[in-house]
């Protein structure tokens, strides 16, 4: 394999474990935030006690998000120098602008939180888990700005032999950039709420701390049916976004070959990108994806043929991912109503506990297909119509990469396992006895 | 002049990055030899972990700032030191996790392990990062194109060896008097000891660094063309004297901020002898990578320099409180008043 192909499944692997961790911590801070200014509002103990047991899971989970990130930083220039050095005006700033703004704050704070439980007042305390929440939900903002742009680049000039910054408003209030945002936030929201309901569901179970988990579970379900709708509304604007700036990615998560007038919808195909064609096309809704792309029925759509074969992004993968981000978010809006409908005599329902227990892995699972889809759909560009993946890498030796490939990839393996393995036994474990003595002088240490 | 500011702040971030960052890279280098019980090694721990990673993210906002800045330097540069740099990144990943992670496991041979994490996470960092930084004031084997042709062997030369011994005395001094400064008891009279002996090996590196530094380098000729830039390694000298004076008369906390200015003034040193270069190609000088030939659009370092003028404040003053409110003296936590879930 060459350097570009080792540096694109180093990148690939090094993003996708991050993003394991990070929509729990964009998630669970705010949920963490309502639930302490719960306590605060009404005095109820419980809901300090429900703030600090999931308190502990966020900061596991937290730990990892923020060791992985370092990496990403720097990727850009080990990895991607000739991008970096082509596109640095515009997309370096963002990064730093994010590092400035939001790491500082989140990082911070998130060890005043972690060790004052007992050194601040209850309202100085959920102010400050409100100072993470919104610092990494702001962090998120950035990066995703600057992850739009490299899909739909604004606001630059070709100058010097480089893109260069033309206006910075325009590269932060593009609607494609908001778009993101608002999509990607709200798949943490719901990943979060999912967690924490399909835990709690496990607790409820097995009949243990009962009104805790109920507490914990009518937080969680309000919060993930909230989300699951915007999503699902706001997924479809999303769609006609891409359509608009990226005709080819369409063209590839739809496997749409030949352009045509008022498109069809299919439920299920199978793309055979050897013979331009699909191999099964099941359950055609006449002019669906015409309305869906332009919201006109009777609106042209690009097919795959249109664009030189060279500019074409893979089909198979964009397409299985849509189908699966998409898929799991009219499941997520289904159980979350059933769960909301049913959140007063939930512990009743061994069913729908088993249910949601099991939908934990799910938003996980939509959340990397929508990445996959967005970032192997934009291919073979890195930056959307102006420069080529291809000509993206560091004049790096490919045995380098592969060394630290090699060396990511263990390392990772045994962060997730350490990491998903402390998180599983202290969320089995439940709360701590609240006849229990206090907590032992000599503590355990780190905020986590 | 913005690209002048901007490689001062460049500057100005890596010195704030290793001032703050040090401590706890010289800790994790420490910790074998000062740790005698598990009590040790909680009291240890507790004076990194409300503050390992506001120090790292220094680090990141220094990479952030190179990119945005000097974007042609960022890619060079670090594509250019791709193996240091990423074992630099595995083990401060390792780092941050045994931080966190080590005092949740009971058994006696995890707690081993992630002890070993720590010292191979802060002592890597520390070492390879003097290598890296004296390999950038003597130069590296790039050529016009930004393609490297040294390796990291190449970067293990003596001089780079140099600053790698350099830094890690540097670094185990300030995480020593961090140490006698938090905590009151056997272990920091310990600690207090350690860095008093550690001080003559660092006086030693540092004198022998400076004069490798007169033959392998280039850096005095700023010096010698502005004799007023030599206020700079004066205040270093002055700073490295009184880490000692104020060990010595057991005044942790006023010998720690000594050592706080030496890291920042020996940085500063190298930084300002390298102007304008950020990168110094050691295979022909019209390679090298300088403020002017390899900065960002004059638009994007104006804004930029509007958000650090804003923001860089703000996080100054919130770090500060941060670091009051978890308190400078006797320990992390008082017992029993600490909440931990
Ligand atoms: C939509 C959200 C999102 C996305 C797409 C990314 N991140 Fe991230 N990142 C976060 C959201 C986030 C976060 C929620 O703010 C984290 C995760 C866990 C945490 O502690 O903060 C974080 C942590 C984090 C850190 C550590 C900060 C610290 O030490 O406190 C760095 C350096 C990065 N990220 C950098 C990146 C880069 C360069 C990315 C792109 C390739 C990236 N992240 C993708
Ligand atoms: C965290 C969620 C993300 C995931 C899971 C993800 C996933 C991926 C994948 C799978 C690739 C390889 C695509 C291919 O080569 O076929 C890729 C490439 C890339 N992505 Fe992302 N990405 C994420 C976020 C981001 C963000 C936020 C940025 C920038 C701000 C970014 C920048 C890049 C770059 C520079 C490449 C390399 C060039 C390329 O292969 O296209 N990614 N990403
Ligand atoms: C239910 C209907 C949904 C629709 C119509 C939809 C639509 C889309 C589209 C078109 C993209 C690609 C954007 C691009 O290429 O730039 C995308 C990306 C993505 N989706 Fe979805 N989505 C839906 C549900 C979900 C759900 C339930 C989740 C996770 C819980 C999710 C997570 C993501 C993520 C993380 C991305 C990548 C970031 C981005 O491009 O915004 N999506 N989605």
């Amino acid at each position: 394999m060459d350097t570009v192909m080792l540096s694109r499944l180093q990148f690939a692997a090094a993003t996708f474990f991050h993003f394991l961790f990070v929509p729990l911590t964009l998630g669970l801070s705010v949920l963490l935030a309502i639930m302490e200014t719960a306590y605060v509002r009404t005095g109820n103990e419980e809901y300090r006690r429900i703030a600090r047991f999931w308190g502990k899971i966020f900061l596991i989970n937290f730990a990892i998000g923020i060791v992985t990130g370092i990496t990403l930083e720097f990727q850009f220039g080990t990895n991607w120098s000739r991008y970096s050095e082509y596109v640095g005006d515009i997309f370096g700033s963002l990064l730093a602008i994010e590092a400035t703004v939001a790491f500082f704050l989140e990082s911070t704070f998130v060890a005043v939180w972690a060790l004052g439980w007992n050194r601040l007042s209850p309202k100085a305390h959920a102010v400050t888990i409100w100072l993470v929440a919104i610092a990494s939900n702001l962090s998120a903002i950035w990066i995703l700005i600057a992850n739009a742009w490299m899909q739909n680049p604004v606001g630059y000039a070709i100058r010097h032999g480089r893109a260069e910054l033309y206006s910075f408003t325009a590269v932060i209030t593009q609607p494609f950039a908001w778009n993101m945002i608002a999509h990607t936030i709200s798949a943490a929201y719901i990943l979060a709420a999912f967690f924490i309901m399909g835990i709690s569901a496990w607790h409820l179970l097995n009949k243990k701390n009962v009104s805790f988990f109920k507490n914990s579970f009518r937080i969680a379900v309000t919060f993930a049916l909230i989300f699951s709708i915007v999503e699902i509304v706001q997924g479809d604007m999303h769609a006609a976004e891409v359509a608009k700036y990226q005709p080819a990615k369409l063209a590839a998560m739809e496997s749409l070959w030949d352009t045509t007038k008022s498109a069809p919808e299919y439920l299920f195909a199978i793309p055979d990108p050897a013979h331009e064609r699909n191999i099964a096309e099941i359950g055609r809704l006449p002019g669906l994806l015409s309305y869906l792309a332009y919201h006109h029925f009777d609106a042209e759509v690009k097919g795959l043929k249109a664009f030189p074969k060279a500019d074409r992004p893979p089909v198979t993968l964009p397409y299985f991912s849509f189908r699966i981000m998409v898929g799991l978010g009219t499941f997520f809006f289904l159980a979350a109503l059933l769960g909301f409908l049913f959140r007063n005599s939930i512990e009743t329902r061994p069913g729908l506990l088993k249910m949601f227990l099991f939908s934990i892995p799910l938003p996980y699972v939509a959340c990397e297909a929508g990445w996959m889809l967005a970032e192997v759909g934009r291919q073979p560009w890195v930056v959307y119509g102006i420069m080529k993946t291809s000509d993206a890498a560091s004049p790096v030796a490919a045995s380098q990469v592969a060394i630290s490939l090699a060396a990511f990839v263990l390392l990772y393996a045994f962060l997730g396992l350490v990491a998903f393995y402390l998180m599983w036994d202290h969320a089995r474990k439940g709360p701590p006895d609240e006849t229990a003595l206090p907590e032992p002088a000599d503590e355990e240490v780190g905020y986590a | 002049m913005l690209e002048t500011i901007w490689f001062a702040l460049w500057g100005i971030l890596w010195a704030v990055y290793f001032m703050l960052d040090g401590f706890d890279l010289g800790i994790g280098t420490l910790t074998p030899f000062l740790a005698k019980s598990e009590g040790d090694k909680r009291a240890i721990y507790n004076s990194m972990a409300p503050y390992w990673d506001g120090n790292q993210v220094w680090l990141i906002t220094a990479g952030g700032v190179t990119f945005a800045a000097f974007p042609k330097t960022y890619a060079v540069m670090f594509s250019s030191l791709y193996s240091a740099l990423l074992l630099i990144l595995f083990c401060l990943i390792v780092r941050g996790v045994a931080m966190e992670y080590r005092f949740k496991f009971i058994s006696a041979k995890w707690k081993k392990f992630w002890d070993t994490m720590l010292w191979v996470g802060t002592f890597g960092p520390a070492l390879l990062f003097g290598v890296a930084f004296a390999n950038l004031f003597r130069g590296i084997a790039i050529d016009k194109a930004g393609v490297s042709h040294g390796t990291l062997l190449s970067l293990l030369n003596p001089y780079g060896l140099m600053g790698g011994v350099l830094f890690t005395l540097l670094f185990t001094v300030h995480g020593a008097l961090w140490i006698a400064v938090k905590s009151g008891e056997d272990l920091g009279r310990r600690a207090g000891k350690l860095a008093q002996s550690l001080w003559y090996g660092l006086a030693a590196a540092a004198v022998v660094f400076l004069a490798a530094t007169y033959v392998s380098t280039h850096l005095y000729d700023n010096y010698l063309k502005y004799p007023a830039l030599f206020v700079i390694p004066l205040a270093a000298v002055g700073a490295l004297v009184g880490i000692i004076i104020f060990a010595r008369q057991g005044k942790w906390l006023t010998a720690w901020y000594s050592s706080a200015v030496f890291i920042v003034t020996v940085t500063l040193f190298g930084v300002t002898g390298m102007y304008p270069n950020l990168l110094l190609s050691s295979l022909d000088p019209a390679a090298s990578l300088s403020a002017f030939n390899s900065s960002s659009s004059t638009l994007t370092l104006e804004i930029m320099l509007g958000v650090a003028l804003v923001f860089v404040p703000i996080v100054i003053a919130y770090q500060i409180w941060a670091y009051r409110f978890f308190g400078t003296s006797a320990g992390v936590r008082t017992p029993g008043t600490e909440g931990k879930m």
